[in-house]
């Protein structure tokens, strides 16, 4: 296989993709939304449950998608267990600079978590995916603000 | 003028016939290029390119309109080609055939002409479970303008329409039944004989979407007795930009126009105007000039090759390449109708139809991901979207063995 596609599909994102980390539904969730890729067909739910204190205690997601969504989205509820939705907006601007060939510029505090997402940067050189890796945090965004629906159309 | 289906004779050489396409020359990635997605849409041969820019280079007017040698010129080199087009389809006369963009406005003028104007709220239409959206949509904004009603005939397991699907529908009101040729998922192949002369006995009239249809096998609309059959340059070897809908003579004439401007018309006042006889009734605006003859030159670069031929090659084809592929562990191949054009869609337990065809890519293999445009279809068979292989006539069995083998890479990668 050539060195593209192991930069495109490296070994933490075929791990993530058999087995994505909390796939599952929040019983109690107070935010959940509808995430859908039209292009691919691909349609997740994300679930949260934020505190009083607007800290995120618990995330997960449900739904099926190719490698590089299911792996995204697996990877995006293990970062931000214990963040600030201010903390996960910010993520998802770092993230969405990453993906589309832009400068991440994390605090020092999300530096960790940078890195941690940043096995995703190889969509960046594949346009159309990059609707798979952002798939799941857009959803996230629109969960946070209480829409029910986006597309990544 | 009658183009003779008469059979060339000789070998099929696909060696010889892939030096006809330069694209096929050029490396993608690095590779050469293993070209299976023609359903999409098809690759040209020299002489269509040719064609094409000849007329730009050297007989390029606007048509219909000017009195002097260019425009005379263009003119009849379109004229010309509408000529080669009824000879494909077999129409009884030049004027039924109509010139549009592409399949889709061919069915979206039916829909806006006869379906609004012929048919009365509660009327039925019959499409089936397999159609691309293209022959969905229309009838869908027709249903919320004159509420007529939409009846889908369901698809059987192996992907297949059974007649009596179809014709079990049929009531007093149904008036049209709408169907694809072949399906571009599944490469079923419709019986459109049957169709037409149950549709016909029961009072219907029948649209043919041809898009799948023209270059995998030879259509004569005379003895099918298709009311409209449609199809699009693109997908046969030709240019972009220029798509075709047969329509019968007495048909077309009691349909209203389906755009007004220059060209359709016979006179104009600002009290009222009258029509254009066939075709020009329904060509409104300049044309596709310089696509048009391109499209005859496409035509007659299969005529020559001659499609029972090239339906020989790809079904061997087809064979081959289902037989390897089904011969994947974990591979499934979706669309198994005894009756099939050279179109395999399948799915793989280990890897979502987007990483596959992500990894064939980066192997130099071009194939499709995705619902293609057949989203009822899509759910039909319980899968988000299908990995989608296509063959035309300059497809070899290299082609099929780099597919292979390039699936097996993605096994390897995404394999527990
Ligand atoms: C069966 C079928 N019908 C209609 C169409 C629409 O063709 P076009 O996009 O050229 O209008 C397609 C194209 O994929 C098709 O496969």
């Amino acid at each position: 296989m050539s060195d593209d596609l192991r930069d495109l599909y490296q070994e933490v994102i075929l791990d993530h993709g058999r087995h994505p980390r909390n796939r599952r539904m929040i019983e109690d969730a107070n935010h959940h939304a509808r995430g859908e890729n039209p292009l691919c067909g691909d349609k997740l739910i994300v679930f949260l449950k934020v505190n009083a204190d607007g800290v995120i205690e618990d995330v997960s997601f449900e739904g099926q998608g190719c490698a590089i969504s299911t792996a995204s989205a697996s990877l995006m509820t293990e970062v931000l267990v214990g963040k600030t939705e201010k903390q996960a907006e910010e993520l998802f601007a770092n993230f969405h600079a990453l993906a589309t060939g832009g400068e991440a510029e994390p605090s020092d505090e999300l530096e960790d978590e940078m890195d941690r997402l940043s096995v995703l940067a190889g969509v960046r050189d594949y346009p159309v995916r990059v609707k798979c890796a952002t798939l799941a945090w857009h959803t996230l965004v629109a969960a946070l603000k209480d829409e029910q629906k986006v597309t990544t159309e | 003028m009658i183009i003779a289906k008469a059979e060339p004779r000789g070998v099929f050489d696909v060696e010889q016939i892939r030096t006809d396409f330069p694209i096929l020359g050029r490396p993608v990635r690095g590779r050469p290029l293993v070209y299976l997605d023609s359903t999409a849409s098809a690759q040209k041969p020299q002489s269509v390119i040719d064609a094409e820019s000849r007329i730009y280079a050297t007989e390029y007017a606007n048509i219909h309109r000017g009195l002097y040698y260019l425009s005379e010129r263009a003119t009849e080199r379109y004229e010309a080609a509408r000529r080669t087009v009824q000879g494909f389809l077999n129409a009884k006369h030049s004027h039924e055939v109509i010139f549009t963009r592409n399949t889709t406005e061919s069915i979206n003028l039916v829909a806006a002409t006869y379906g609004r104007r012929l048919l009365q709220p509660g009327d039925e239409i019959v499409i089936t479970g397999l159609e691309h959206h293209s022959n969905i949509v229309p009838w869908q904004l027709l249903r919320e303008e004159r509420g007529v009603v939409i009846k889908v005939a369901p698809v059987n397991d192996d992907g297949d329409v059974p007649l009596d699907a179809i014709t079990g529908l049929f009531t007093a009101r149904t008036k049209l039944v709408a169907v694809a040729h072949i399906s571009n998922v599944l490469g079923t192949i419709l019986p459109v004989a049957e169709i037409i002369q149950a549709a016909h006995a029961a009072g219907a009239r029948v649209l043919i979407d041809g898009a799948q249809a023209v270059m995998h096998l030879p259509v004569d609309v005379q003895a099918l007795d298709a009311d409209f059959y449609a199809f699009s340059g693109h997908k046969l070897y030709g240019p972009t930009g220029v798509g075709v809908l047969y329509g019968k003579e007495e048909l077309l004439n009691a349909m209203p126009p389906y755009q007004g401007g220059g060209d359709m018309i016979r006179t104009v006042t600002f009290e009222k105007s009258s029509w254009a006889p066939l075709p020009q009734k329904f060509e409104a605006g300049t044309p596709a000039i310089a696509q048009v003859p391109a499209l005859a030159a496409a035509i007659d670069y299969v005529t020559a090759l001659g499609l029972d031929r090239i339906a020989r090659h790809e079904n061997d084809l087809l064979a081959y390449a289902t037989e390897q592929l089904t011969a994947v562990p974990g591979l499934r191949v979706i669309g198994t109708a005894p009756h099939k054009a050279a179109v395999i869609s399948f799915s793989l337990d280990c890897a979502h139809p987007h990483d596959i065809a992500q990894v064939l890519d980066n192997a130099g293999v071009a194939i499709r991901a995705g619902h293609h445009c057949a989203q009822p279809l899509m759910e039909r068979f319980g899968v988000p979207a299908t990995a989608r292989a296509s063959f035309g006539l300059y497809n070899n069995r290299a082609d099929v063995d780099a597919l292979v083998a390039a699936v097996r890479k993605v096994q390897e990668l995404f394999g527990q």
